[in-house]
């Protein structure tokens, strides 16, 4: 009976759009997908994250939703208030080019349905991880923005995800990303939940960042108590390319990031940065991948976790160093905080080097406050939450100054302080 | 302005400071002296207000207010101030931030307007002169990788930027060579005025040269086992603790 229901979960997940525009792949990535089923606990990959069994809680209609009844207010209030820069409006996924704003300057932006790039569904692989499958099966449509070459977009473009389940549960979104040689853009994503009903966003975003471009993706995850959230986001980098990856995860049920990083040429750099601030019963799992492929790049992550209540965070960094990548340098590093006795963290660095001559460096900590630290903020005067607060957000802080946005910077800095100023 | 009756503390169990007693009153000045281990730094800190010892036996008045039932705060903000022997070293808290915060939780405490930016700047400048603070320190990280001296005189100009009626200096002279110590020292007393009142620890009578004394105590084991005028530490400085040492064994058995 519960594999019934199971299967019955999994082919609602796959069904394909009306008039599906890239039938042969999504014929492929449902086969792959039924072949496979929905992670268990028993999968080594969602060992601590068992998204099925939530799924089969809190989802009732595996329906697509709808796009919902979206405002232009909603839309301002997502926004950094002195935001200038162009951003991008998902309503449930589907793409509302009417409440966006494009200026459209040095690169290109369609719809996937109508421009079909051949790159779709080439770096986030279907058979890498079950949900970008049922994705690829089941997304209505999706964005393809084309950065063009030698251009600089000197404006971010922010991605906005409204969610909201009503008729249906179901969220798939998908983005597709290049950035040709020599330019240089940055994205900013948000997802916001209208309401706090349950839904499942499922998102897949993959990028191309070609030779000598430069390119940052900042990222915030601060969704209903209800929701629950897979990524995948995937990003090929060509040589001598800069990526920079920064993910910010305050609120959820439960959220899964899968973020990959394929360092395919030499002199590639790749940053991976996140913090996440976890209350409640939150349970966010980071798993990244960074595989470098060729001699003389770079990567560095660094990871940072403050955890209360019955929170439960995952880090898991793999660093794959093929045998052609000599001189390869990569930095891992993992820290947490831990502010109740019932919070847990589940980390693990998972290193296969194949070169020998590679610089690699990971580590991770986690600890409690340092209370010589608050005792000497205390006998200044502070009370004894503000000192808490100032010295989590020390430790958080090294995080957000990657991101290069001022006002994101700004907007997440403020999410950040009002979390930790009540202490978490 | 500070009494201090029959103080027993201790620490996981272990008893550290076994009945002190002491009176302060306003302008004074009190050395405090004693082996390693004695029980001076447990002294200041149960002062202060840390949480890890555990006061068993008597009481500590302070301006007329019970100073055990107050938060480590509320002290801080009713004028006591500890410079600590070993101050701690917090990456991230910019010393700037940290500074204005703490200025404005005590004058808010003390009923006074906050310091604007500009205000606070100034004052910050004023006493910066005091101890001859480097201005590129506090565009640091609260105490990150300052040098031993660099934090003892940090140390001073918080204490300077607070404005306590007791200032409690464990040890600020170790790890100062002799110009930091003048400087220090000259601080200290140009903080000094009718109404306030410090207690100074330190094992060397080369401080007591600048900062002079009104009284010295001796620690040992947990208690004050003698008092004197300043001339006890000059004392102490030629003949070394063994003779207190013995007067208090033979006494004890
Ligand atoms: N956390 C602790 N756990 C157990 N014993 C402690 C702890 N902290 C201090 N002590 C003990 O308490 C005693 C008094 O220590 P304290 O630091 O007060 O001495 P002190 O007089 O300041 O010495 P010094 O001159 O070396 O600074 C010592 O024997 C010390 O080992
Ligand atoms: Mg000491």
């Amino acid at each position: 009976m519960a594999t019934a229901i199971k299967t019955d979960i999994l082919s609602s997940l796959l069904q394909f759009p009306e008039n599906p525009s890239f039938s042969a792949l999504r014929e492929k990535a449902k086969a792959f997908a039924l072949e496979k089923g929905l992670p268990g606990i028993k999968e080594e990959e969602y060992k601590f994250t068992a998204i099925q069994r939530k799924l089969e809680k809190s989802i009732t209609n595996f329906s697509t939703a709808q796009p919902t009844d979206l405002k232009a207010d909603d839309i301002q209030n997502a926004l950094p208030s002195e935001y200038t820069g162009d951003y991008l409006v998902f309503n449930n996924g589907t793409v509302d080019f009417e409440l966006s704003k494009l200026s459209k300057q040095g690169y290109e932006i369609s719809l996937l349905s109508s421009s079909q790039p051949s790159l779709l569904g080439e770096i986030a692989k279907i058979k890498k991880d079950v949900f970008a499958a049922i994705n690829t099966a089941s997304f209505k449509d999706g964005i393809y923005i084309k950065v063009k070459k030698n251009q600089k977009v000197e404006q971010p473009v922010f991605l906005l995800f409204f969610n909201q389940a009503k008729a249906g549960q179901v969220i798939p979104a998908r983005v597709l990303i290049e950035v040709e040689e020599n330019a240089e853009a940055s994205f900013l994503e948000n997802s916001i939940s209208l309401d706090d009903q349950p839904y499942f966003f499922n998102q897949v975003v993959e990028v191309k960042a070609a030779k000598n471009s430069n390119s940052y993706y900042s990222r915030l995850q601060n969704e209903s108590k209800q929701s629950l959230a897979v990524s995948n986001f995937e990003s090929d980098i060509y040589r001598d390319a800069v990526f920079t990856s920064t993910v910010i995860s305050l609120s959820g049920d439960m959220a899964r990031n899968n973020l990959s990083l394929n360092l395919l040429d030499s002199g590639v750099v790749g940053n991976m940065y996140g913090l996440y601030l976890l209350n409640g019963k939150t349970h966010v799992d980071n798993h990244t991948n960074v595989d470098h492929t060729m001699p003389h790049s770079d990567s560095n992550e660094l990871y940072k976790g403050i955890l209360a209540d019955g929170s439960r965070g995952v880090f898991n960094g793999k660093i794959f160093v093929r045998q052609d990548a000599q001189k390869t340098n990569a930095f891992q590093q993992n820290n947490n905080i831990l502010l109740s006795e019932d919070a847990t963290i589940n980390t693990k660095p998972q290193l296969e080097i194949w070169a020998d001559d590679v610089k690699c460096s990971h580590g991770c900590t986690t600890g409690q406050l340092d209370e010589e630290a608050l005792f000497y903020l205390q006998t200044r005067g502070l009370g004894k939450d503000q000192a808490k607060g100032m010295l989590l957000f020390a430790f958080a802080g090294e995080i957000l100054e990657h991101i290069t946005d001022e006002s994101f910077k700004n907007q997440v800095t403020e999410l950040v302080k009002e979390r930790l100023g009540s202490n978490i | 302005m500070l009494t201090i009756k029959n103080l027993h503390a201790s620490i996981e169990g272990t008893p550290i400071l076994r009945g002190i007693n002491l009176e302060i009153k306003a302008g004074e000045v009190h050395a405090i002296m004693g082996p390693n281990g004695s029980g001076k730094s447990t002294l200041a800190s149960v002062l202060a207000g840390r949480e890890e010892y555990e006061v068993t036996e008597g009481e500590v008045i302070f301006k007329g207010k019970n100073l055990l039932d107050l938060a480590p705060e509320d002290r801080a903000r009713e004028g006591v101030f500890l410079a600590f022997q070993y101050p701690v070293e917090i990456p991230g808290v910019s010393s700037t931030n940290f500074l204005r915060t703490a200025v404005n939780q005590v004058r808010e405490y003390r009923g006074l307007e906050p310091l604007d930016a500009v205000k606070f700047l100034s004052t910050m400048k004023e006493k910066m002169k005091l101890v001859e603070m480097d201005q590129k320190l506090l565009s640091r990280s609260l105490n990150e990788g300052f040098s031993g001296g660099e934090k003892k005189r940090n140390e001073i100009f918080q204490m300077a930027m607070l404005e306590p009626t007791l200032s409690i200096l464990d040890e600020t002279d170790s790890g100062l060579d002799i110009d930091a110590l003048k400087i220090v020292s000259n601080g200290v007393n140009k903080l000094k005025s009718p109404e306030t009142a410090s207690i100074v620890v330190t094992h060397y009578q080369r401080l007591l040269d600048y900062i002079i004394p009104d009284f010295v105590h001796v620690l040992y084991n947990g208690r004050i086992v003698k008092s004197g005028s300043k001339d006890l530490a000059l004392e102490l400085e030629e003949k070394g603790y063994d003779w207190i040492k013995e007067e208090v064994d033979t006494a004890s058995v």
